[in-house]
């Protein structure tokens, strides 16, 4: 017989780990599957990690309400979680009179939708803010209670928190077929066996209604909707901007952005491209000569020499264009967390209190007696004083030898990384966990050490050290040695 | 820990242990290595091919050969001690050197002078922009090289190699001795960018086409490299439509380029140059900073690690002069600037006093050149040296003395430059 849980959350994406969070702060057994190596391997970990005041989603949508709620809840569990989020402000800036217009429409549809705090700024006003800004910006919309976040981070940390509090993550799960057991509950059949389940939540990404449909449910599809960027190194930030910095937005999105990233770097994106394809993450030449010249209309001298890398993301955009959050309306025990494309990242955790809170109603379900807040302590040696980086090294040698010189990442760190709850199993994942390979060399003196170690760690051979992806392994054994 | 040692050197590679011997030689009586990986030699310990030290040692030598010799020249001197495991986190202007290690954790270590060999990085697929997918398979080649020649993997059977930069075209010939495949090898510019022995050796001798004016313009696959789509460029280095072809491989190995590694030097507000990307040097390799010198391809990037050697046993002479009080004033600050043909020219100034000696020039030119060349120094508008040569091209760096008769009636700026005909 498999496993057996009250609750199957399908998709280990931030909307996923938020709610598998909720829901293990409650007395139900929860497991979450995701098909990737690691968490937060789809949508969350490319996009544009800011955190969004809510102005922008037309007023009473689903968007709008979640967003402004998930908004206030990250001001709440920042600390709580360690979630490594910094309250920049945004900007959306105007050019022309007709631009102004709009971004007047924007703070009266902000107001209207609870956003607190929001001016209109002059020109003058934003540059002052941003020095970098174009003086063609005549007028911009100021909104304090946005922020710049590292989803991944907050991914993990909602992950670890649900882990503390008695939940299960299976990675390199891929859930294969639902069979809806006529109000009995679930039987899913996934890569690592059958789970019987009281309760589904489809968290699956931009394939929430692939997911929905094995259950029998196909009252909506998504459409993968492609972004792409480009990262600039840390050395860029005095020519770039220290905050959020929007155009003014179009009827489809957000716009090309300039912006600052909790790291210390800058980047520039996304562009919006509507494609079949749910997996392919490529960027192009066109794309990246459109959101270069984008970006140059808000930042006109781009230190394009700076740029150390670019990448692409696909946002799950439903066929109501809005979240399409809560119970099937054909399969009861079937709760979705579909179309969440921009402000998903955002509307998380109102997105995670809202189904625990329904599911709990449906299950009867109350809080557990003894819930965990937090996390385990990570220390990051970089940040640490002379003093506690002698007494780490005195406890544990391993915290005194770097590995990744561009970022000053220590072995123990590496170790810690793999080694935590819900621990890295891939090179990327240890790089999005501790940015050892982020930096200027992008891997290229610590990747080997990398690999060493993962292999030591995880107690697998070097060909079997993944980059990333379920068969993105990096290395093979010499060809006289034959193929392992 | 907290001693005060003559001269401090950070980076134990062929520079490092170099500048080390010859700060000893020169009376330095307490130097300290600092070498963050686990054995000194630097990237040479993965360079496993032959062709090093026929300049500097006057024979052929490994690159781990060669580090050897280095590192046996100095490890039974009692005035050297070498720190391995050791990564230095901050030089200071008064010259503590800050650093730690798994055994000593952080320690704080002052010198009278600082030498800096930290090397050179490699560039990567970020600072290119290709465009594509992201999957594994992707490598920089001396990222790879190291996975194949000290851990004992390879890293695929198909493989592209994208830039002629000589670690390319290393791997190139180290990859098809192990067995794999290597499909092409392709270059941006108009002409390789490395040296021409290693064209020959590593290409020719082993069938691997190169496409010179081609690159990548996308990389495919999920999980794994897939394949490559390759075009031609215009001379602008733009991909021109209609030229583009695939190419099967599983593996595409990065050789475009390497930058001094100089965050330290960035922290320590030394002056840099755009071109070089490393400290502005006088012709004793000492910085903008008093007292703190520079070496190796921490300055700019060497094709061969004899001029490293060479650059190093002039730094770590004046540094241990330095250190020991008898750096002497300079009373004539001549700048060195490039003219026509020249990118670089290290170094990029001469503190000139009351001794001298004999100046060694190191320069790039921007294009290849070929016939009846003139490399030309002058001083205040007057020829001061010159030396006819055949060819020139970007890869290869040229070398001249400048003599110390001539060097000690310099009173005004120089500039080099290379000129064609007569």
């Amino acid at each position: 017989m498999g496993r057996q849980a009250d609750v199957v959350v399908i998709g280990g994406g931030i909307t996923g780990t938020a709610t598998l969070a909720a829901l293990a702060r409650l007395d139900l057994s929860c497991v979450l599957t995701e098909k990737e190596p690691d968490i937060a391997a789809g949508t969350t970990k490319a996009n544009s990690a800011v955190l969004h005041a809510g102005f922008d989603a037309p007023t009473g949508s689903m968007k709008a309400k979640m967003n402004v709620e998930g908004n206030r809840l990250y001001h709440e569990l920042q600390d709580e979680l360690g979630l490594d989020i910094q309250w920049t402000g945004s900007l959306v800036c105007a050019t022309t009179e007709e631009e102004k217009a709009q971004i007047e429409e924007l703070k009266a549809r902000g107001e209207a939708n609870g956003v607190p705090g929001m001016e209109i700024w002059d020109g003058d006003k934003a540059r002052a803010k941003e020095p970098n800004l174009s003086a063609a910006v005549c007028s911009a919309l100021w909104a304090p209670t946005a922020g710049i976040c590292w989803p991944f981070g907050m991914a993990e940390a909602f992950a670890e928190n649900a882990l503390e509090n008695g939940a299960e993550i299976l990675r390199d799960c891929e859930v294969t077929g639902i069979r809806a057991e006529d109000g009995q509950g679930f039987t899913i059949e996934t890569t690592q066996g059958t789970i019987r389940a009281r309760f589904v939540v489809n968290a699956a990404g931009v394939f929430a209604d692939k997911v929905a449909a094995m259950a029998g449910d196909t009252s909506f599809s998504i459409h993968p909707r492609k972004g792409e960027y480009i990262l600039f190194d840390k050395t860029a930030q005095d020519k770039m901007v220290r905050g959020i910095v929007f155009p003014a937005p179009t009827q489809t999105t957000k716009g090309i952005l300039v912006c600052a990233t909790t790291h210390g770097n800058t980047f520039v994106g996304p562009n919006a491209q509507e494609q079949d394809s749910r997996d392919d993450t490529a960027v192009t030449t066109a794309g990246m000569d459109e959101i270069i010249a984008g970006a140059k209309k808000l930042v006109p001298e781009l230190p394009m020499g700076a740029s150390i890398t670019e990448f692409a993301g696909i946002r799950a955009v439903s066929d109501t264009n809005d979240f399409i959050v809560g119970e099937s309306k054909t399969v009861k025990g079937l709760y979705h967390a579909a179309g969440i494309q921009s402000p998903g990242l955002t509307s998380a955790p109102a997105i995670a209190r809202l189904l625990a809170e329904e599911i709990a109603k449906a299950a009867g379900a109350k809080a557990k007696a003894k819930v965990v807040k937090g996390r385990p302590a990570q220390p990051i040696f970089r940040e640490l004083s002379a003093e506690e980086q002698a007494a780490l090294i005195k406890k544990d040698a391993r915290y005194g030898r770097i590995i990744c010189r561009c970022e000053t990442i220590t072995e123990g760190e590496i170790v810690d990384a793999i080694k935590r709850p819900c621990g890295a199993r891939t090179v990327d994942g240890v790089k999005r966990r501790i940015r050892a390979g982020m930096g200027r060399c992008q891997g290229g003196f610590c990747g080997p050490r990398v690999i060493e170690i993962l292999s030591r760690e995880l107690g697998i051979p070097v060909p079997k050290v993944r980059k990333d992806g379920a068969d993105s392994y990096m290395y093979e054994e010499k060809l006289g040695g034959g193929r392992k | 820990m907290s001693e005060l040692y003559d001269v401090i050197i950070v980076g134990g590679g062929p520079a490092g242990l170099t500048a080390a011997l010859s700060a000893q030689q020169n009376g330095a009586k307490k130097i300290l290595v600092l070498e963050r990986d686990r054995e000194p030699g630097g990237i040479l310990q993965q360079c496993v091919h032959n062709g090093f030290g026929l300049h500097h040692f006057k024979e052929e030598l490994t690159g781990p050969g060669y580090a050897q010799r280095c590192y046996d020249l100095v490890k039974d001197l009692p005035e050297v001690e070498i720190l391995v495991d050791t990564m230095v986190l901050e030089v200071r202007k008064d010259k503590t050197v800050r650093a730690v290690s798994p055994t000593r954790g952080v320690m704080e270590l002052h010198g009278k002078s600082v030498v800096l060999t930290m090397g050179c990085r490699e560039r990567t697929r970020g600072a290119i922009r290709i465009p594509g997918t992201r999957p594994a398979g992707v490598y920089t080649a001396g990222a790879a090289q190291r996975m194949v020649n000290m851990e004992g993997y390879i890293p695929g059977r198909k493989i592209v190699i994208l830039g002629s930069g000589d670690i390319g075209l290393i791997m190139a010939r180290r990859m098809s001795l192990e067995g794999c495949k290597v499909q092409a090898v392709l270059e941006i510019c108009p002409f390789s960018n490395g040296l021409t022995r290693n064209i020959v050796q590593c290409l020719n001798d082993y069938d691997i086409p190169l496409h010179l004016s081609h690159t990548i313009v996308a990389i495919h696959g999920k999980d794994r490299v897939t394949g490559v789509t390759v075009a031609k460029v215009d001379e602008k280095s733009r991909p021109i439509p209609g030229t583009e072809f695939e190419i099967d491989c599983d593996t595409v190995l990065l050789s475009v380029g390497l930058i001094p590694e100089n965050e330290l030097s960035r922290g320590l507000g030394l002056q840099m140059h755009p071109l070089t990307s490393g400290p502005i040097v006088d012709q004793r390799r000492e910085t903008s900073e008093p007292g703190i010198f520079a070496a190796g391809n921490v300055v700019h990037v060497h094709d061969l690690v004899d001029f490293v050697s060479d650059e190093a046993e002039i730094a770590g002479k004046f540094a241990a002069k330095a250190a020991l009080g008898a750096g002497g004033g300079a009373a004539r600050d001549l700048a060195v600037t490039t003219g026509e043909n020249i990118r670089t020219c290290v170094p990029q100034h001469l503190r000139l006093g009351a001794e001298t000696e004999s100046v060694r020039l190191f320069m790039r030119v921007t294009q290849p050149l070929r016939g009846k060349l003139k490399l030309k120094v002058e001083s205040g508008g007057e020829e001061v040296f010159s030396k006819p040569l055949m060819i020139a091209k970007p890869s290869e760096m040229i070398a001249v003395d400048l003599p110390e008769a001539k060097v000690g009636a310099l009173t005004s700026d120089l500039t080099v430059s290379l000129t064609e005909g007569n």
